[in-house]
Order: structure tokens, then sequence, then C-alpha cells
């Protein structure tokens, strides 16, 4: 190294103006952000420069005089003179804008990109008035569909790469490709395997022409006609920075937007296309209660029929108040704001006093854990060269925008991935190492990664030269960030918590990023919707005292979390159970319990945008307002990010803000919220949580929102979980979550609800061997609390010993097999 | 077939029968270069071929040597790739290098390996050239099992893997970054240099010596006769020989290996020990010096030397040593067209002007072919054409990333500028063009009088 | 139309193993689809992408860039007439038309009984041949009307039996033997080569 620090800026002119770029900078972009756009379609900022479309060819002297270069391709150079107005440039533009409009339609009128689309900009500024080319223009057949949500017209493609190059460099899904050559280039896929990544839509977000279209969006409205906010992903945590672009107060799209810290623009198919089940036809316009086939109310009928809110909301108090705080429960939380959230926990822990609240459905981690260790931006768990530990879910199936940011990371910025998961992921084929620990014995492993001494024989059923290597690597010295989440639903938590305290232990300085998957659970975490836990990151123990004058009614104890409350109101002492956005059927890793639990409660209340499978055997259904794009307020991302959601539309019939609900049923259990509007909400809960005083000043409000860090909860060490030894016949049990499965919100997307893969039991293909069977074969998969019938598959992923499964899906109920209790489960396959 | 007789560097085993095998070649010196070589320091190795100047025989003509010293330091591993994608319409040497002399090339592509620190080199050589694939495959087979290749050669402690490969069928693949991306199992389509030098990030991106075959047939040679003895031939920037293969109208069409840079086009052309003038009698009318890509050249240009500097100060090329011969009766537009619709076919398609270009340009030059062409037409196949290769410059201005677009408009205006009245015919008028043309072998004769020679 | 075979799966093996990263197989391995075939199949090129480790898509994209690639059946012959610069001037044109008209078939097309394709192809190194043509890349030089027409007899009467049937390359494969394999270097064997080390600690004793 020099003794001088290396120049931040560097001097070039533009158009003989003299302006400071950035070292390394392309000159793209340094004009760019000193105010000179040189067009382009195939340059891509979160992309690689390819420089094909020859759209940004200025003329650059970098010392030997003005050439045509391509400005996407090129880094500033001191001194470097770059002209963009000059005849040779404008020439060499004014010829590719010409080229380009040869072949492409001019069916503007009628595509869906008219409006906003940059080679219709581009000719409009610039172009040609008229066509000199008299002959027949390419033809290929018109759009046809490349996957179940992507159009591709390939008559308007222009063949920039963008589309590809984000399928193999972004997504890792190289299943569109460039086929044929020169002229006759075309974009497509292999016959009969579609595009069927999880990512697509992003293509059709960054065409920059009409040649691709996603199916929910077709035809369905004009650039012009839509108005737009900006705000917040909420199908899952990450938090994704979205526009919500609607025409005639309906929803008719969201479109990434680029948030640095979070999601660089790209939003999973889900999100993209989860603005379909805001206005899906089993949207509720208003509340429900049990009533007869004559649609009139009945408290023991067998069908939910329209009910007022003031006979709803009455019902649900009076339910409420006949309890009392220690026979009530309340489940979820994930799907509201944080204000909503708020208002909830004032509810529940303030007026009604009790502490049986859960905003996770036992398939995340304990709320201490995820609050009280030291935590890390995604920025920091991808810090280039750094060292990421995944101890958590397959992020490509639960958190798919924190997966492009990962697998960047990796491939792009040379980070090492350590996988301590029980089976392989959507990023094992990056991970530097793959140690899959047995099902429940995770802790064990990382003892003997942090130990002194290498181990002499298999841990966990993870070889010694394994284990010895990623140790080397968690000792590179390079900071280290744990992906730390639920692992599979076929395991206790107890080990998990065991391998993170032992690695923050074991390695100075190591970071956790929460992969919880759901919506806005870390908000509602930090709102207090957890057993023993209030606003502000902070325990019922150790702040009781302070809430005590702001809340009426503060619960002295810690309650029970959603195995407690279901095992309590399966047994008859929880007798009131609410809903909060929750569906423990289908999300609870123990159908069994989690079904007697919903059938013996005297009342259940359910508070949801949909009659969901639990939500079908309520006595009251409140209609609520989707967070998305139908109320105001704040969400709270994986990192602890807070950003902003905003109201687009209004929320179908009656139904209303999750917090309105909170303050309804307040007044009719006698109290009085004190909370009239979201800002309101905001300064109570700012007086209360210091953290949280952006909030309150509105700080959180631009595009990246703010980061709320501290609290002071902590974690309590947990006795390491005996997992009972297997038999020889058995097969330990992973269960896990894919992208699509039977959820609320995906299953009212009607583009995409098909799309859950279904229910299969994957083995190690040496195991799979011995079972003696084809490929696809129905077999027995018993556990010792059920059983039921698939079909098998081999899976070099799955390690030899342990079955995968996924939850949640069509054809097989594997949520009867868990049991939330259990640290592990153990499975037979047999065949039928 | 004609050879000449003066004087043979790499040509010297073509009629020679057996020349292919093993025994054939060493009964012949074969592989005493390599033996030779190894007796040196790789160092050594690497400044003989500096010092001898070996111009790059693909066509773009750059010193092998100094190639060579591109690589940057204590980078490894480096590759070598052997450029055998013979292609350019009129080119026809590589081929015949391949079936006749395999070991030549195979005991150079060794000695460029040892010298450069080549940890594995890969022979990519014409998908359409089963032939030479299979007298290569043999070659390489025998040489394996004698110890010439693989693992130890010779005894020592070099050691390198000669990996046969064989392409598909695209003229692109020619051009070095589009052949190693090809190697890489994907479509050839060109890199942009910078920052995609072979030298730097080439194969798998790491640094990477691409040569041509010739090119490297030549260093047995060199190494075995020493780099004096190959600088006595050829002229000042021009060492050696080179091998020209001289066709259409001429009376004996053949491929020569010549004297690099002494021969001119005059020789060569109406020489009888070489390709003995125009066919029937009939007068020239234009020639092609370079290859398809290169600006056509005319009577003026008989008496230039075929040598790099002087042609491209000319305002063409030598690129790839392909002569080819038109005479009076040659219609030029039709021969015009025929090489737009090659280099049309032959786009890769990855950038605009040349992908929707070339093939326009094809498209109004066949209705002005089919009689449907009108005067203004011709302005705009220019025009066109000027937006490929602004201003056809030479070297021309790249509005893409190879050369390939810039080439398609070469035929064009050498045909229009030179052969305006042809067109004329066609389209039945006057033409006007309204663009600038600044490539000398475009705009007209050499006004400039031969330096020091009085005429 | 099929996987590769169990044979051809062993030279593929071999193939695959020369190369230090294992796409760099795939035109070859296309080549070997093609020749066990005669063009190549669907199936074919999902084989292949197991076995270099990509998708099916980045096979169909490579294998489409080429031309020599079939994806459809053609003639047992493919009969390819060079009608580039140096051949037009001396007859390719018309001989191009001129094999049109003896086997009546337009140029791309297949004559009804399966045994010839014809193609209008680009330069294939053999210009002071000219005119000149190949079948199934077998060449033939300065080729006049009557010649070509004994070739296409010849070729009907099965007559002609140095020229293997479409698909077939080389009929020589490389074989490395493995005492004598140097052993492909992959771009992460960052190792200097040891003669170049040798070599200069030699010089600097």
């Amino acid at each position: 190294m020099s003794d001088t620090a290396a120049p931040t800026t560097v001097a070039i002119t533009v158009n003989g103006v003299a302006v400071e770029a950035k070292p390394g900078e392309l000159v793209i972009d340094a004009c760019e952000r000193n105010g000179v756009y040189i067009p382009r379609f195939c340059y891509h900022s979160r992309m690689r420069a390819v420089g094909m479309c020859r759209m940004c060819l200025v003329e650059i002297d970098g010392g030997r005089g003005p050439a045509l270069q391509p400005s996407c391709m090129v880094s500033v150079s001191p001194d470097m003179k770059v002209f963009t107005e000059s005849p040779v440039t404008k020439k060499a533009q004014d010829g590719i804008l010409e080229f380009l409009l040869i072949n492409h339609p001019l069916d503007c009128p009628v595509c869906d990109k008219g409006g906003e689309c940059p080679l219709q900009d581009q000719t409009m500024a610039y172009g040609p008035g008229e066509s000199r080319f008299v002959e027949e223009k390419r033809h290929f057949e018109k759009p046809i569909p490349i996957s179940d949500l992507v159009y591709l017209d390939r008559e308007r493609c222009i063949l920039c790469d963008r589309c590809t190059r984000f399928a193999k460099e972004v997504a890792g899904d190289p299943l569109i490709h460039f086929q044929g050559r020169g002229n006759l280039t075309e974009v497509n896929t292999f016959p009969d395997d579609p595009f069927s990544s999880y990512f697509s839509g992003n293509t059709v977000q960054i065409c920059p022409v009409g040649a691709l279209t996603a199916k929910p969006y077709r035809f369905k409205a004009r650039p012009w006609d839509l108005e737009e906010v900006e705000s917040t992903s909420v199908v899952d945590s990450v938090g994704s920075r979205i526009s919500v672009q609607s025409s005639r107060d309906r929803v008719l799209r969201f479109v990434g937007v680029d948030s640095d810290p979070v999601n660089w623009g790209w939003l999973t198919d889900k999100e993209r296309f989860s603005f379909e089940a805001l206005d899906h036809e089993g949207r509720l316009g208003g509340p429900l209660m049990r009533g007869n086939a004559l649609g009139k109310l009945d408290a023991k009928g067998d069908q939910l029929v329209r009910a007022t809110w003031a006979q709803a909301l009455g019902a649900a108090a009076s339910a409420l108040t006949e309890a009392g705080p220690s026979r009530v429960g309340v489940l979820g939380g994930a799907r509201l704001t944080n204000e909503a959230a708020y208002a909830w926990a004032k509810l529940t822990k303030g007026v009604l006093g009790t502490d049986n609240v859960d905003a996770q459905l036992a398939d995340g981690l304990p709320a201490d854990v995820v609050l009280g260790l030291p935590r890390a931006t995604i920025d920091e768990a991808c810090t280039p060269g750094g060292v990421i530990v995944l101890l958590g879910p397959d992020p490509k199936e639960e958190l798919g925008a924190l997966y492009l940011r990962l697998r960047h990371a990796v491939i792009e910025d040379r980070a090492t991935l350590i996988e301590l998961t029980p089976r392989s992921t959507g990023l094992s084929k990056f991970a530097a190492h793959r140690l899959h620990p047995r099902p429940g014995e995770v802790g064990e492993l990382a003892t003997a990664l942090v130990a002194d001494v290498a181990p002499t024989r298999a841990i966990a059923g993870v070889e010694p030269a394994a284990i010895a290597a990623a140790t080397a690597a968690l000792r590179s010295g390079k900071p280290v960030t744990v992906i730390l989440g639920r692992t599979s639903l076929a395991e206790g938590t107890d080990a998990i918590v065991e391998a993170a305290l032992t690695l923050r232990d074991g390695f100075p300085g190591v970071k956790f990023l929460s992969a919880l998957r759901r919506g806005n659970v870390h908000g509602a975490l930090d709102m207090g919707l957890s057993p023993g836990l209030l606003p502000g990151r902070t325990t019922l123990a150790a702040s009781r005292a302070a809430f005590v004058d702001a809340w009426p009614n503060v619960p002295t104890a810690t309650g029970l979390d959603a195995t407690g409350i279901l095992e309590a109101a399966a047994s008859g002492r929880i007798t009131t159970l609410v809903l909060l956005g929750a569906d423990p059927l289908r999300d609870f890793p123990d159908a069994a319990l989690a079904k007697k639990a919903l059938e013996t409660v005297e009342m259940l209340i359910a508070v949801d945008l949909f009659v969901t499978d639990s939500g079908r055997l309520a006595d009251v259904v409140l209609a609520a307002a989707a967070s998305s794009s139908e109320v105001d307020g704040s969400f709270t991302n994986l990192e602890g990010r807070v950003t902003a959601v905003r109201q687009k539309v209004t929320p179908p019939g009656t139904a209303r803000a999750d917090w309105m609900i909170a303050a309804e049923l307040a007044t009719r259990l006698g109290g009085d919220l004190g909370l009239e509007s979201v800002e309101q909400i905001r300064a109570e809960l700012a007086a209360l949580s210091r953290i949280h005083e952006p909030l309150a000043t509105g700080a959180f409000g631009d595009r990246d929102g703010v980061l709320i860090t501290g609290g002071s909860v902590t974690v309590a060490p947990r006795e390491r979980a005996v997992v009972p030894k297997s038999d020889a016949y058995s097969y330990r049990l992973i269960a896990t979550r894919s992208m699509y499965d039977l959820g609320t919100v995906l299953q009212h997307s009607s583009s995409s609800a098909h799309l859950a893969p279904g229910t299969a039991v994957l083995l190690h293909p040496l195991d799979f061997d011995q079972l003696g069977v084809e490929a696809g074969a129905r077999v027995k998969v018993s556990a010792a609390k059920a059983s039921l019938h698939t079909i098998v598959h081999p899976d070099a992923g799955v390690p030899r010993g342990s079955a995968a499964m996924l939850f949640n899906q069509p054809d097989a109920d594997v949520g009867g097999l868990l049991d939330a209790r259990a640290a592990a489960i153990d499975v037979r396959v047999e065949r039928v | 077939m004609t050879m000449n007789d003066v004087p043979k560097i790499i040509t010297s085993r073509f009629d020679q029968g057996d020349a292919h095998t093993l025994d054939g070649y060493r009964r012949t010196h074969g592989y005493e270069g390599l033996a030779a070589a190894l007796e040196k320091t790789p160092q050594q190795v690497a400044d003989e071929v500096k010092a001898a100047s070996l111009l790059g025989r693909g066509g773009a003509g750059f010193p092998a040597g100094i190639k060579w010293t591109l690589a940057p330091a204590n980078v490894w591993p480096r590759y070598l790739v052997v450029n055998g994608d013979e292609s350019e319409p009129g080119t026809y040497k590589d081929r015949m290098l391949l079936e006749r002399d395999p070991h030549q090339l195979i005991e150079g592509v060794l000695i460029a390996c040892y010298a450069v620190g080549c940890g594995q080199a890969f022979l990519y050589i014409r998908g359409e050239m089963a032939h030479a694939q299979e007298r290569m495959a043999a070659a390489l087979n025998e040489a394996y099992a004698a110890g010439f290749v693989g693992k130890n050669i010779l005894g020592t402690d070099f050691s390198v893997d000669v990996v046969l490969h064989w392409g598909a069928g695209a003229y692109i693949v020619g051009e070095e970054t589009a052949l190693i991306e090809s190697l890489e199992g994907n479509r050839g389509m060109p890199r942009l240099k910078p920052p995609f030098f072979p030298a730097a990030k080439g194969l798998y991106m790491q640094p990477t010596i691409v040569n041509n075959v010739e090119t490297l047939s030549n260093l047995p040679w060199i190494i075995r006769n020493g780099v004096d003895e190959w600088n006595k031939l050829g002229a000042e920037t021009s060492k050696g020989t080179r091998v020209f293969a001289v066709s259409g109208h001429v009376n004996n069409p053949g491929v020569f290996e010549v004297e690099f840079g002494v021969t001119t086009f005059r020789d060569i052309i109406f020489d009888p020990k070489f390709a003995g003038g125009i066919r029937g009698g009939k007068a020239l009318k234009a020639f092609i010096p370079g290859g398809a890509s290169a600006p056509w050249f005319y009577e003026e240009h008989l008496d230039l030397p075929l040598e790099k500097v002087a042609i491209d100060r000319a305002g063409s090329m030598l690129g790839s040593g392909a002569i080819v011969v038109m005479d009076e009766d040659t219609d030029m537009v039709k021969a015009a067209l025929r090489l737009v619709r090659f280099f049309a076919r032959e786009s890769c398609g990855k950038c605009t002007p040349c992908r929707e270009g070339t093939t326009w340009m094809e498209k109004i030059m066949q209705r002005i072919l089919d009689g449907h062409g009108r005067p203004e037409d011709v302005a705009l196949l220019m025009d066109t054409a000027d937006n490929i290769s602004v201003d056809f410059m030479w070297p021309p201005r790249m509005t893409t990333i190879c050369p390939l677009g810039q080439s398609a408009t070469t035929p064009i205006a050498s045909a229009v500028m030179r052969f305006k009245d042809e067109f004329e015919r066609y389209v039945g008028g006057p033409i006007e063009l309204n663009v600038t043309v600044k490539g000398a072998a475009f705009i007209g004769p050499p006004t400039r009088k031969k330096e020091g020679s009085g005429v | 139309m099929a996987r590769l075979s169990s044979e051809n799966l062993e030279t593929a093996y071999e193939i695959i193993a020369r190369y230090p990263v294992k796409k760099s197989a795939l035109i070859p391995l296309l080549h070997l689809a093609q020749e066990q075939d005669g063009w190549v199949t669907d199936v074919a090129m999902a084989h292949i992408a197991e076995l270099v480790e990509v998708t099916p898509a980045e096979v169909i994209g490579t294998c489409t860039f080429y031309e020599m690639f079939k994806r459809k059946p053609v003639g047992k012959y493919v009969v390819n007439i060079c009608t580039n610069i140096s051949c037009q001037l001396l007859g390719g044109e018309e001989l191009l038309h001129h094999a049109e008209q003896k086997l009546a078939i337009k140029a791309g097309a297949t004559t009804a009984d399966g045994l010839f394709t014809i193609e209008d192809v680009e330069c294939i190194a053999a210009c002071t041949e000219a005119p000149c043509l190949q079948v199934n890349y077998r060449y033939f030089h300065k080729i006049t009307h009557g010649e070509f027409d004994s070739l296409i007899d010849d070729l009907k009467a099965g007559t002609r039996d140095e020229i293997p049937a479409h698909g077939t390359l080389a009929k020589v494969r490389q074989h490395i033997p493995a005492a004598r394999r140097a052993g492909a270097v992959a771009p992460t064997d960052r190792a200097e080569p040891v003669w170049l080390i040798r070599n200069r600690q030699e010089g600097a004793s």
C-alpha cells in the first residue's frame, strides 16, 4: 500500500463539463449520476454488463483520441473525456435505434409495455420519423407461455440478454436461453421444460420492451392509468420494497423497488403475484358468525353466515370477558403491521391481561433467541469474503429475496458458505462446506465445530474431516454471520438454540440474521406478541413496572406459547381462542393437536382476510384489511429494519384495519385503548420503547427504512435435548417448506395457487435402493402418531438415514406426523 | 496443385506422402525442434520466438512472441488454445497443415506450452474438417504413445496434455474470444476486449494464449534452425515465409509458401510459378487481398508487397492469406451480395448493428439484384453500412464487439464506390450517395507515388 | 432417438475427463449424439445436460448456435455445396442448381428416400479447388456436373464405403492412455508449472 489514501473521486469531463466520478465506476453510471442519461437497453446495474445492445455507445477519449465505446463496459479513468452528444455518437446511436426497430412490431397500442417502454421512449425522443425498412419483418409465433406465469412474444424481443442473464446470473435458473444464431436468434426454453423459476416475474419487470409479460397483468391496464405508492411486501419477512400500482381502486401489480440494503429490486413470484389475493372472490368483505342454511345467525349452526360488526364484535367481546385472562389464548400476528401488532398487544396484555399470546406457531424459534442474539443486517451477512453459516430453513424456499442476496455474496463476492442444515438446500451447490447433521443433533455438531481438538469420529452423522474443514473456515478471521431459523419442523428448537449459543460463545464477533419466515413476525415480536414479552424488545419480567402506568391490566406471569395454548385449548383449560391471521390446522407442526384444540374451544375467533381451514371452525370471523396495500403502517423485517407500508386501495366491503378491530374490541370489553390513529399508536409506542422512536419521528419513511437496534432481551441457556436413538428400520424425518404450499395468501393468488408441488418422501439413493421399488412408487410413511401414504423418490440431497418431506402440501397431511414437543421424529417407510 | 520451389518452411513436407505419420515426420527432422527447445530454458525459447518477430498468421498479424509476454506474471494456470477454425472465405492453408503435417503443429504447440508455461493445450479444429480431425487424432495418439506428448515429455519434467477439440459450424468462432466461449461449451459469441483480452482473462477467465495453426507450425523450424536463419527470410517488418491461397479466376489456383513481405501481388497472381495470370487471357478487375473482410484491391495495387504495413497503409489487410482474383467479366454486385450474405448468415447475433444490419443489407442487395431496386436503395444500402461502420474508416470504427459487422460493409463499400455504374444498371438510374467514405482502398487509386522509386 | 448408448456413454466420460470444466465437452458430446442418431434429439440433449451438469436450455442454446447440429432428421448423406466467393466465381451456384435438379429438391431439403440432403454452404476451405463440395464433410474438389452425377449414383448404389453415414466425423478418436496422461488442469490449480520453477531455480543457482 502506498502512503497516500486511494483517491475517492476521479475527475472526468462529460461533454466538456468537469464532473467527479467514483473510482471504478462505469461511464454510463458516472454520467447518469451527473445528470447525463445515456440510453441503454441491455445494461442493468444489478447484472454484469455485456455491452451487446450497443445503444450506449459514446465517444470516449482516454488519452488516445475519441473512440466509440459502450459506456456500460468502460470504467472511468483520470482525465477521461466523454462525448455523449457528438456527431459520431449521435450517428451511432441513431443507427442502433433504427436497427432495433426494423424487426420490432408496431403493436404498441396493444402491448402491455406501451407507455413505460424504453424502446418506445427512445424512439419518441430520438427516433426516425418513418421506417426505411420495406422488407418483411421477422416472424415468430405470437406470445407463447414459457411458464405458468410468464408469456414471451419473440417478435418484440430485442435480444438484450437481460432476462437470460437474470435467469442464469441472479436466479441461478438458466431455463431460458438464446437459441439459434444471428438474425434468427430467439429466447426460449428447452422443449417442454418451462421457465419454472421462483423468480421468473423479475424478467418481466426488467424486459426493456414488451416481449415478456406476466399472466396476472396482461391487458389489465395501461401505465398512464396506474397510480402507485411505494410500500413493503408482507409475504415474507425479508420486507422487499415494492411499488403498489392500482387503477380504479384495484391493485393491478406489484413491481420490485431497488432497496440497496434489502432486495435490490428483485421479488419472488410469490410476492409479486400475491396482489391477486387482494381481490380474490373469497376475500372477506365483512364479519361472519355461525348460522344455519337460511343465513340466520345460530350459535350451533353448521355454517358461517354474514353478521354485522356490532353482532360479531359483541359476541367476541362477551366470550373474551366470560373466559377471563387465564382461559384466553391468542395465536398469530405476523400478518399485522407494527402498529396493529402494538394495538393487539395492548388489547391482550394491557386490557385482557393475558400473556397467552404467540405470534409464532411453534414453527419458528423462541422469541428470546431471535431478539437476544447479536443481530446482523443482510449487508453484514453478505460481506464480501465473509463466512455465512446456514443454520435455518432453505432460503430459496422460504425467503426468496434473501436467497438471491446470499447467492450473490457467495458467487460474486466470494463469501464462504457453511451449511448446518439437515439436508441440502437451494444454496448447497455453492456451499464450501456442506455439513448435514442428523435432525435433532446440530447442538453436538456445533460443539465439535468450536472444539480446540478436531473430532476423531463422526458427530451427528458428519465426518470429522468435514468438521475440521468448516472449523478452519470459521476461524479464518473473517466476519461470521449465522442465518438462524428453523431447520426442519420435525425437530425441536433446543438443539438449534444450543448450536446458536455454542457458535456465539465459540467465535467472538459472530452475528445472527434471523430467518423466521412469516411476514411481519419480527414486528410482532418487537411489539410483544409472544409469551413473556412486552413492546420494545423487552420482557415482562424486566419491564412490567414501566407498563403498569400506561396499560390498565398487565399480566404478572409469563403465559403459554403456541404449543401450550393449543394443548390447553385441547384439554379445555383455554376456552376462547383468537386466531390473529393464524391457520394452525395448516401451519402448526402437529395437525392432530391443532384440530383437537380448535374443535374443543368454546369460542373460536378468527381475524383474517379469508376464511382459512382453521377459520371454517370459527364462531366469529372478523374481516381484516390487507397490510400490503390497504392500510398505512410499518413493517419490521428480519434484520429489524422498519419500512413503511402504505394504503393504496380501500379494503373490500367493511373489512377494517387490524388495529381498529383491536380498538373496537377494547371498547366493548369496557376499556379504551386510547388509540385513534396510526400516528398516535407510533407516538405511544415510542414513549414506551425508546428504540422505536424513529417511528414517531417518521424517520423510517424512506425507501431503505430505519434499522431498529437494541433491546434488553437475553437468551436463556437450554438443556441439551435428549434425542432418542433410532432403530435400524427407521428414518429421521426432515419436514421443510417449499415456496409454494397451501398457505393462505398463495392459495388465493389464482395464478400461483396450483404451483404447490405436492407430497413425496425423499430418501438418499442408497436408502431408496434398499426399499426395492421404482421411483414414484407409493409407500406408507408411519410415525408414532400417525401414518400416511405418499410416493417415494431418491434424492442425493438427503443424508443416509433421513427421510425428507414437504410440509403443508396437497395430497398428504405431513403435519399429522409431527409432534411439536419432540426433539426428533422417526418414521418408517414401507412399500405398499 | 502446384507448389513453388522457394523457400519452404512449413509446407516442406506437403509432397511427402507419409509426413502425417510419426515415422515419416521424424525422418525429416520431426520433433528435433522440441528436443532443442527442452535443452533451453523456457525463457530462452520465448526470447527466441520474440526475436523472430513471428507475426500471427490468423488474420490480425500480431507478433506471437509479444502475445506470449502479455500473460500476467505469476497467474496460473495458463492455457494454450490453437485456432484451427479456418473459415474465412478464400482461406485455405490451415486445413492443409492439419491434414498433411499434423505433427509439425503438435511440435509447435509443445514448444509454445514449454516456453509460456501452459498447463494444458486445446487444439480447436473446424467442425467441417473431418479428415483433418482424423489426421490430428491419429498423430496425437502416436505422439502420446511415443512420449512426445502428455506426462514427462521426452523424459523431462515438462508435462502437458494436448486435447483435440472440434467445432460445429460457426465462422465467428474463428474470432479468438468467441473461440474461447465455444471451447467452454457456450455459444460462440465474442467477448468485449477490454476487459476480456485472452492473454489476461481467457479460457475459464485464466491467461490464455490463442495462436493460429500456421503460426505455431513455424516454431519447430525456428527453434531447430535458429532465429538468425529465420530472420534472413522476409522483409524488415514481416519475417519468414507465409502461405497464401490464390483462388478465383486464375490459371493456376493454389497454395503457395512465399518469402514474407518481399513477393508482390503481381508476382503471386501473374508469375507462372505461382497462380500464372488471369484465366483465358482476361483482364484483372479486382482482387481481395486478405479474405472476405478485406477491402478490395485493383490493378493499381498489384505492386504492393505481401507485407502487413504496406497493405494496412493502402487501406486493406493481408488477413488470413487469402487472395481471391476476379476477372473483367465478374458481376461485382453479385460478388458483393454473396459476401454480404456470408456475413449475415454468420453474424452471431450479439450486437444490434451486426445482427440487424447485415441481414438488412443482404435484403436490400438481393432486391437490387432481383431487379426490384430503386436508385435510392443504393444510398440506403450505403447509409445502413455507414451505421455499422461509421464513415467507412480503415481500420473501421467499432460499433460492435468484434469486426464481423464492419466486415460486411467492406464488400459493399468496395463495390459501390468502384463499380457504381454496375449498380446503376441494376437500379436503372443515377445513384447519389450522401455518406462520408474515408477508407483509402474505397476512395480510389493511391495518388502518392512509390517513395524513392522515381517512377 | 435415445439417450447415449452405454458404449457412447463410456466415450462421453472419456471426453469429459479431458476438460478442466465439464461444460467444455458439450460440443464434442453433441457430435457424439449426432453420430449415434444421425441428428441431435431432445432426449440426447437432456442426457448431455445431465452429463455436463447444466440445464437442457443451456445445451439447446449452444446446440442451435452451430449449423452442423441438426435438430431434425436429415439424409444419410448431407451434400454441402459451397457457393461462397471463390466457388461462386468458378460455378458453385451453377453446381448447386444442378444438384437441386439432379436430386429434385431445393437446398435445405431431404430427398423422399431419406438418402440426400442438400445444403448451400459457406466457405469450406478448399478455395483453390473450386467448385467444391462435401458429402458428410468429406471433400470433393473441382467438381463438374458429370462428376457430381456419378458421385450421387455411386452413393445410391452404395459403392462409396469411405463415406460414413451422416453424424460420423473423424473415424479416429483421440485416446489418451492413462499412463501418459498429464491431466486436465483446473482453473483453480494455481500452482506454477514445475518445469518453470525448476528452470528458474537452476538459473538462480
